[in-house]
């Protein structure tokens, strides 16, 4: 491995990964329908529909509803693109290992005969078959969600939902720290490709990459303190208190109809 | 709490702080600011200004010696929770050297709230103060943007703002024109200048002799020692070039004047027309 190649990919890396936060963001914030609708009616309707998801052991209600979070899409004004980019990202991730060898061992009528020895059953293909389609419409309907809720009114929503404070307030800070600490990780490659002059060994690359590691680590540690001292200066006394600025409207009560509708709908559908 | 002189809105005592491990950082500090007085901290890397700082925002203690703000005297103990602690943190607000360590909330917005809101203010006010701060800088249109998003002087006026938005008597800056292009330097300088009155105080420390001249009353100037070396009017020390040279606060350099490269200290003096 040579070391342009090395750190030329981690730079790319950085960069790609803030860029794509900076695309989420906006999106979030474009007129659209989901981006107009409360973000704590999107939560709760949105995980429901993930449940409910969950629940169905028909196709046609998994396609139903993947149809359905693809409209979303649509009428969110997401680039398609993108959003199946994102989407087929995970799935293999997540499906792969259950999916695949459930083909082989669920027993039942035999369908397709692999190498002339494993057996692909009609039941194993439909499990199989079940599982992609759950996923796929739970992640569908989680970027979804992701996509078109800019991150503080998400954390907001989660507060709303009586998540302890301190988990919402640590996932806050996270999210706004890892930018200065990916900002810094950047400039250290950067600065050591500006230094570089042909290629380590990954031995070498290994090595630097602890040292890197390490140092980060440090400037965190030392970040969080003056955090801290940042925030008792302005009042903190053990819990954040914020400014609730949500309101539900008249497009969040339609949408809310209508998910309780299509949810009452795949309930009778499971036990009719 | 003791009892003590109610006239001064500080009173530093022989004061000494060190850090742990024993390093010293400031060793027998000793003096009084009054009201409507705009300090400046100067001295060289290194010679505690930002400490000090600290120790006026009661974010630290002194090791030894006493430190008095509003007539009370700043413990630990006293500053950890309570009416006392809230009435300080209402009147006294600092804001750090570095914009990413005060801008911690996920927008603008939830940063210029975060300080009035801990300290129980009620929701209106808390959005109005909000509003003035933003407004008095001229950064509404950062409202929703996350800090992350935002240049280094942008970062810097929300800093400022987020502190603003507690209406405090006492401004602490730490370096606060480092990193700002000359525009931006020069509306913070117009800002302190329209900020200050006769109640209110402002400590600032800094590098820059030019900020010093355009906005203190009054200069502390820390030596090597972590003492102070100085204490007065601006005037006296600025236009003393051994003082600043011994100080560190000039310094005497090779630079080129058209074809002619040579060497003198270099001194705030920078000339303008009025």
């Amino acid at each position: 491995m040579t070391g342009g190649g090395f750190l030329a990919r981690n730079i790319a890396g950085f960069t790609q990964a803030l860029e794509s936060v900076l695309v989420t963001e906006n999106l979030s914030r474009i007129p659209g329908f989901m981006q107009g609708l409360d973000p704590r009616v999107k939560v709760i309707t949105l995980l429901l529909f993930i449940i409910f998801v969950g629940l169905a052991q028909d196709f046609p209600i998994l396609i139903a509803i993947l149809i359905l979070s693809l409209v979303l899409v649509l009428l969110s004004k997401i680039p398609m693109a993108l959003y199946f980019k994102r989407l087929f990202i995970f799935i293999p991730i997540f499906t792969a290992v259950i999916a695949i060898p459930a083909l082989f061992i669920t027993p039942g009528t035999p369908l397709l005969s692999v190498a002339g020895k494993a057996v692909i059953t009609l039941q194993g293909a439909r499990t199989a078959g079940l599982l992609i389609l759950r996923v796929t419409d739970s992640l569908s309907l989680g970027l979804l969600l992701i996509i078109t809720t800019p991150w503080t009114k998400f954390l907001v929503a989660l507060r709303w939902l009586r998540l302890p404070s301190l988990i919402v307030d640590i996932l806050g800070m996270t999210y706004r720290y890892i930018f200065l600490l990916l900002h810094t990780a950047n400039s250290m490659f950067m600065a050591r490709q500006s230094r570089t002059i042909g290629g380590f060994t990954g031995a070498e690359n290994r090595r630097w990459l602890g040292r890197a590691l390490a140092t980060t680590m440090v400037k965190s540690q030392y970040l969080s303190e003056e955090v801290y001292l940042a925030m008792l200066s302005r009042g903190y006394q053990g819990e954040i208190r914020t400014l609730s600025e949500l309101n539900i409207r008249g497009r969040d009560f339609v949408w809310m109809a209508f998910t309780l509708s299509a949810l009452s709908l795949i309930l009778w559908s499971i036990y009719r | 709490m003791s009892s003590v002189d109610n006239t001064f809105i500080y009173s530093a005592k022989n004061l000494d702080y060190d850090y742990p491990g024993g390093i010293a950082a400031l060793k027998e500090i000793c003096f009084d600011i009054g009201a409507g007085e705009l300090v400046a901290l100067v001295g060289a890397n290194g010679s505690g200004k930002s400490t000090l700082l600290k120790l006026l925002d009661g974010l630290l203690f002194p090791t030894s010696g006493e430190l008095l703000a509003f007539g009370m005297k700043l413990s630990e103990k006293i500053l950890e929770t309570g009416s006392r602690a809230v009435d300080f943190r209402r009147r006294v607000g600092l804001v750090f050297q570095d914009p990413d360590v005060q801008l911690f909330s996920p927008t603008v917005w939830e940063e210029v709230t975060f300080g009035p809101l801990q300290l129980g203010i009620c929701r209106e006010e808390v959005i109005s103060r909000a509003n003035e701060a933003l407004e008095l800088l001229n950064i509404v249109n950062l409202r929703e943007r996350p800090p992350y998003l935002l240049s280094g002087g942008e970062k810097k006026k929300v800093s400022l703002a987020s502190v603003l938005s507690l209406r405090p008597q006492v401004l602490l800056l730490d370096e606060p024109t480092t990193g700002l292009d000359p525009w931006s330097q020069g509306n913070l300088i117009d800002f302190l200048l329209q900020w200050a009155d006769k109640d209110k105080v402002l400590v600032f420390s800094t590098q820059d002799l030019d900020v010093v001249e355009e906005v203190a009353t009054r200069i502390i100037v820390m030596g090597a020692g972590h003492g102070i070396v100085a204490d007065g009017k601006p005037e006296e020390f600025l236009s003393d070039s051994d003082f600043l040279l011994r100080n560190n606060l000039v310094h005497e350099h090779s630079h080129r004047h058209k074809d002619l490269v040579h060497r003198h200290p270099h001194l705030h003096e920078r000339s303008h027309e009025h």
